[in-house]
């Protein structure tokens, strides 16, 4: 084995990912040998208000709903074998997933792992409102605040693991430094180390949307083929002391890693290639490259960092109103003119409780704008399979419910041939962002002792 | 020498990601090759015009040559974004598929190196 290659596998992209990903991913560490680690992304941006809602309902809830099918496969087998687990599935209440991992080792019969939170990110108590309110000015004022939280870094997670941790339980913390804390701890790279940093940051980008990098979301049959798209294999990232990272997946899963799959991912969610941002670096791209080593490994190079930003990122979410959905479909002769008239219809009955959008599922539902515009420019196109959906925002939920009332009644009210309804409501969270200092928000870590 | 008019989707492949209510759209060229022609046609005007009913604030190319890739940043373009679109798909992930029907013209010697079958032309 080679102690100078540090293993990332990640076994989740978002809150939802396949719970049977772990098992292979921790196979090929342990069959590989030297330092490894897992790591599961699961806090997309609406993710954290999600889990403050759920908390505020059972004061033990707030993490990942889906944390012991995710742990249950494997977490004997990264315990006896040195594999140390890191995440943000903590969400809006990381000790209680840690109490949650306690639980779940004692029913394994497992010994009590070593697990550590990060906090320091949940910046919606009283103490903050201040500092909230001077970073945003008038537009807190009213705000329905669900949640406040700051985008944290990679060295609390370094500490907890320097300080032994098996188990590291985020909050918000940026995706990229899931796998930064494990190199920054395991190399002892100083931390203001850009290059290294911002190398590892980008070896974290490609790995925290898991399978985006191995052939999922890239599919396409005939264009852009990919084999073993049920069982697709979830990456690893192989960093060297210098930072670099060779991107593979375990033997014997699905799935497709070459120069195009990586391409794709490492410029997701990326703005500007030169200044690509996080709480630990600037990582800069610009340079970078990609090349094939073999079948299903690809190694990132030339990437460039620079220092840190001074400030962190704050995501605030607020109660906003709610979303009112309604389908309805026509089939056969005409649909796509009776399915129009239905829209129409609805314009007419629910005018005055703001925008309508409405969609032709079928001609074109995705592509237009809200206003409508670009549905409005297409002349009927005699679609016979055609599903008008129909959505509204409104702040009080009486009105929004409207909507679904209205649809049903197309039932006998609407067009010929209507059939298949459904409607749906949902809260609905708006966001807005701010800086902090880092002193304002400062990050540490804590053990989480198993319960007497 | 003739060019012939292809959609995008033949030279290049791409995704779209999206924080608030802005979208990224990567463009990245099937072979080296096709690069050039990339950087001449698929510009900041022309994008802006393929999502003109989207209405962006701002278009932004940003090219990263040693990946013979380009990164679209799209301000504004998502109706407010994940949490305030009414749109089926709020986060904008098929705009890749509407910006990779542009199309462009290609010279004869590199139809060989285009990709995916000729399927049927953007409506």
């Amino acid at each position: 084995m080679d102690q100078n290659i540090l293993r990332i596998g990640c076994a989740a992209g978002f809150s939802g990912d396949r719970t049977d990903a772990a098992a292979p991913v921790v196979q090929a560490l342990i069959a590989a040998g030297g330092p490894a680690f897992l790591i599961f992304e699961t806090l997309a941006e609406r993710t954290l208000a999600l889990a403050q809602l759920a908390r505020r309902a059972d004061p033990e809830a707030g993490y990942e709903p889906l944390l012991p099918d995710l742990l249950r496969p494997v977490l004997a087998d990264c315990l006896a074998h040195g594999v140390r687990i890191v995440s943000n599935f903590g969400a809006a209440n990381p000790a209680g997933a840690a109490r949650r991992i306690h639980a779940l080792a004692r029913e394994l019969g497992l010994p009590a792992p070593r697990i550590a939170i990060v906090e320091g990110d949940d910046v919606s108590g009283p103490g903050h409102r201040p500092l909230l309110q001077a970073a945003l000015g008038p537009a807190l004022d009213g705000l329905d605040l669900v949640s406040a939280n700051a985008y944290q870094g990679a060295e609390a997670i370094a500490d907890a693991l320097l300080a032994g941790a098996d188990i590291v339980v985020c909050g918000r913390v940026a995706d990229p430094s899931l796998a930064v804390g494990p190199a920054l701890a395991h190399f002892g790279w100083a931390r203001d180390d850009w290059t290294r940093l911002a190398r590892a940051t980008m070896a974290g980008h490609l790995l925290e949307c898991g399978t985006q990098v191995t052939g999922g979301y890239y599919a396409d049959p005939g264009y852009k083929d990919v084999p073993g798209m049920a069982s697709l294999g979830y990456p690893i990232a192989e960093i060297d002391a210098d930072g670099h990272c060779t991107i593979t997946k375990p033997a014997g899963t699905g799935g497709r890693i070459d120069a195009h799959t990586v391409k794709e991912q490492l410029l997701y969610e990326v703005h500007d290639p030169a200044a690509y941002l996080t709480p630990d670096v600037v990582a800069d791209i610009t340079e970078a490259e990609v090349q094939e080593l073999g079948p299903d490994r690809v190694r990132l190079s030339g990437v460039r960092g620079h220092a840190r930003p001074a400030t962190l990122k704050v995501n605030v979410c607020h109660a906003t109103g709610w979303l009112a959905e309604g389908e309805i479909s026509y089939a056969g002769a005409r649909a796509e003119g009776r399915a129009r008239l239905a829209a129409q219809v609805l314009r007419e009955r629910l005018a005055g409780l703001g925008p309508l959008r409405a969609d032709l599922i079928g001609v074109s539902s995705v592509f237009a704008d809200d206003g409508g515009q670009w549905l409005d420019s297409l002349s009927d196109s005699g679609a016979r399979d055609v599903r008008l959906r129909v959505a509204m925002n409104h702040r009080e939920r009486s009105s929004a419910e409207r909507l679904a009332r209205e649809v049903t009644a197309l039932y006998t009210c609407g067009p010929a041939g209507g059939g298949g309804v459904r409607t749906a409501l949902r809260q609905r969270l708006g966001t807005v962002s701010c800086v902090l200092a880092r002193e304002q928000a400062p990050t540490s870590f804590r053990f989480i002792e198993v319960a007497a | 020498m003739n060019t012939v008019t292809v959609p995008l989707y033949r030279a290049a492949h791409g995704r779209t990601g999206d924080k608030g209510n802005r979208s990224n759209i990567s463009v990245i060229a099937w072979h080296p090759a096709l690069w050039p022609l990339l950087l001449e046609q698929v510009t900041e005007a022309a994008v802006a015009a393929q999502f003109a009913h989207r209405q962006p604030a701002r278009v932004t190319r940003h090219v990263l040559p040693r990946l013979q890739a380009m990164n679209f940043v799209l301000d504004e373009v998502l109706d407010g974004g994940v949490n305030d679109a009414l749109n089926l798909d709020s986060h904008g992930k098929a705009l890749s598929f509407l910006l990779l029907e542009l199309p462009i013209q290609v010279p004869p010697a590199l139809l060989p190196l285009l990709a995916g079958p000729p399927l049927e032309p953007p409506h």
